[in-house]
């Protein structure tokens, strides 16, 4: 119940800039078409040898846009970094609650919030463009069940791991650096520059197990089919495990920092 | 009750000399110097007393206010506070004190002033009624009806610590904190925080450690006064034990802090 309303206040804020949410639809319609576009130039040349097809790949994209402000491992709450270095931590301290468990919830809301004010705009648009452009109907019911219980739970992964980012930069003072690494490795390895299904096997099947390939890799292939039945139940039950154990390590990081935390600052 | 004994805190600093040179050498040593921000600290406040906690910067102030409320773990010494251990039972702790730090702010920055307290009101789990009260009440105190609707940005800086004095009310705490809560305000925003501040020790009998610089905070105010200084006591009275003849205030502090050499 208390962590609902950091959802709340993070809507009223999201709202509160009504240009820069258009700004990021138009932005994410413009990155969905370029995209859809130069896959469009590699399926001509030879359709066949691709993994996905050239319909099931849209469909990925446009979802990936739609609900980029779930799962982009950059868009990380910008505030929390500089009340860790500069101290005003300190009041996030008195409250009486664990400081992982609001961070946390106010991360998961500030995606969710921000993808609710995006999401539509760029589904409607997509569920009319004329085949194969748009954004295919989900193949089953339970397929769809399926797709929805993957977001959620790439939803908290991702937001786990940027758990572990805030709760580093306890020790390390600047977050820059891990920042940069986290920001650039995440995006290759989770499927947000290309889907995954287009690495080499020996190499996505490495891939597909590490804890990356929990956030939105899992979602968006079910959604457009390149995954199904058992994969997709394994791949679900992978994705529990990494939340599980994410969420874990990061609460033993809490432990440390909460022992030995020095606030910043007079 | 709030009770420090023998309580220390000391930190690491690394330190080098200025230069390209220096810069490069300490990449590889590094020099440490630890610093006793506190050092062998003891001191009672009953409930309901107010206490002005005056030093020179530096001297252990904003440590001790950290300590007592549990952000920030000492080194050595015991701190009770009504029977707990701040940084051990953080959270039950921190649900019965109120804290203010003026050069740090806890509203939210981009919506309207009363979107933080709602916050406020379900992280600590305030009830519909004693919220509806408090906020009332704050409002009426600290003339808030107009800022409240006002996104914290545009507030001026006086506005904003009315309302962030009212944000660390909202829960009706026991104990309040408030760390040089006057910082920069103009004549009339001080004068009004501070009669606030002796209205709500009066009214509610909330105990009040406050630090300040501003010696008319600690006449207008404190009843009791306590000096730091390099991290040790120097002095627990009134003003009456400090103040000679008609002094000027400001004076005899600075009479005080000389006469200790800190």
């Amino acid at each position: 119940m208390k962590y609902l309303s950091f959802f709340r206040l993070r809507f009223a804020t999201g709202l509160q800039y009504r240009t820069a949410a258009l700004a990021g639809i138009v932005t994410q319609f413009a990155w969905g078409f370029m995209e859809i576009m130069i896959f469009k130039a590699f399926y001509r040349a030879d359709a066949a040898s691709f993994p996905m097809s050239f319909q099931a790949t849209v469909s990925y994209i446009w979802l990936q846009q739609a609900f980029l402000a779930l799962f982009a491992a950059w868009m990380m709450d910008n505030e929390i970094f500089p009340m860790i270095i500069n101290g005003d931590v300190a009041y996030e301290l008195c409250r009486p609650v664990s400081i992982y468990n609001m961070w946390f919830a106010r991360n998961a809301a500030n995606r969710l919030a921000r993808a609710a004010l995006r999401c539509f705009p760029i589904l409607a648009v997509a569920a009319f463009l004329p085949k194969p452009y748009g954004i295919a109907a989900p193949a089953s019911l339970p397929c769809f069940v399926m797709f929805l219980l993957a977001m959620v739970l790439g939803l908290l992964v991702t937001v786990s791991f940027c758990m572990l980012i805030y709760m580093l930069t306890f020790f390390t003072i600047s977050p820059e650096g891990l920042r940069m690494l986290f920001i650039s490795g995440t995006e290759f390895l989770a499927g947000g520059v290309i889907p995954l299904p287009f690495f080499p096997d020996k190499m996505r099947a490495v891939m597909e197990l590490l804890p990356f390939a929990a956030m939105q890799n899992v979602a968006l292939r079910i959604y457009s089919g390149s995954m199904s039945g058992g994969e997709a139940g394994r791949a679900l039950l992978l994705q529990l495990f990494w939340l599980v154990a994410v969420t874990g390590f990061g609460k033993i990081l809490y432990r440390l920092v909460e022992k030995k935390i020095i606030v910043q600052g007079g | 009750m709030i009770m420090m004994e023998h309580v220390c805190k000391s930190y690491r600093i690394a330190k080098r000399n200025a230069g390209f040179k220096e810069a490069c050498k300490s990449l590889f040593h590094r020099e440490y110097e630890v610093i006793a921000a506190l050092n062998d600290v003891s001191f009672t406040i009953n409930d309901g007393e107010m206490v002005g906690y005056i030093g020179p910067n530096g001297a252990g102030k904003s440590s001790t206010i950290k300590i007592l409320s549990g952000i920030l773990t000492p080194d050595g010494g015991t701190v009770l506070v009504d029977g707990r251990i701040p940084c051990k039972d953080r959270i039950e702790h921190v649900r019965q004190i109120g804290v203010v730090f003026g050069q740090r702010s806890q509203l939210w920055w981009d919506v309207p002033v009363i979107d933080s307290f709602e916050l406020l009101k379900d992280i600590y789990s305030i009830s519909q009624s004693t919220y509806r009260r408090s906020l009332e009440e704050l409002t009426q105190l600290l003339n808030l009806e107009e800022l409240l609707r006002t996104p914290a940005r545009q507030l001026s800086l006086g506005q904003r610590m009315r309302c962030e004095i009212a944000a660390s009310l909202l829960h009706g705490p026991r104990i309040l904190f408030l760390d040089e809560p006057t910082i920069g305000l103009d004549a009339v925003s001080k004068l009004a925080v501070r009669d606030f501040i002796l209205k709500q020790n009066k009214t509610h009998g909330t105990t009040v450690i406050l630090t300040t610089h501003d010696m008319q905070d600690i006449e207008a105010l404190a009843s009791r006064i306590i000096l730091i200084g390099k991290g040790r006591i120097l002095m627990d009275g009134s003003l009456a034990d400090i103040k000679k003849g008609n002094a000027d205030i400001d004076e005899t502090v600075a009479e005080l802090y000389r006469s200790y050499d800190i």
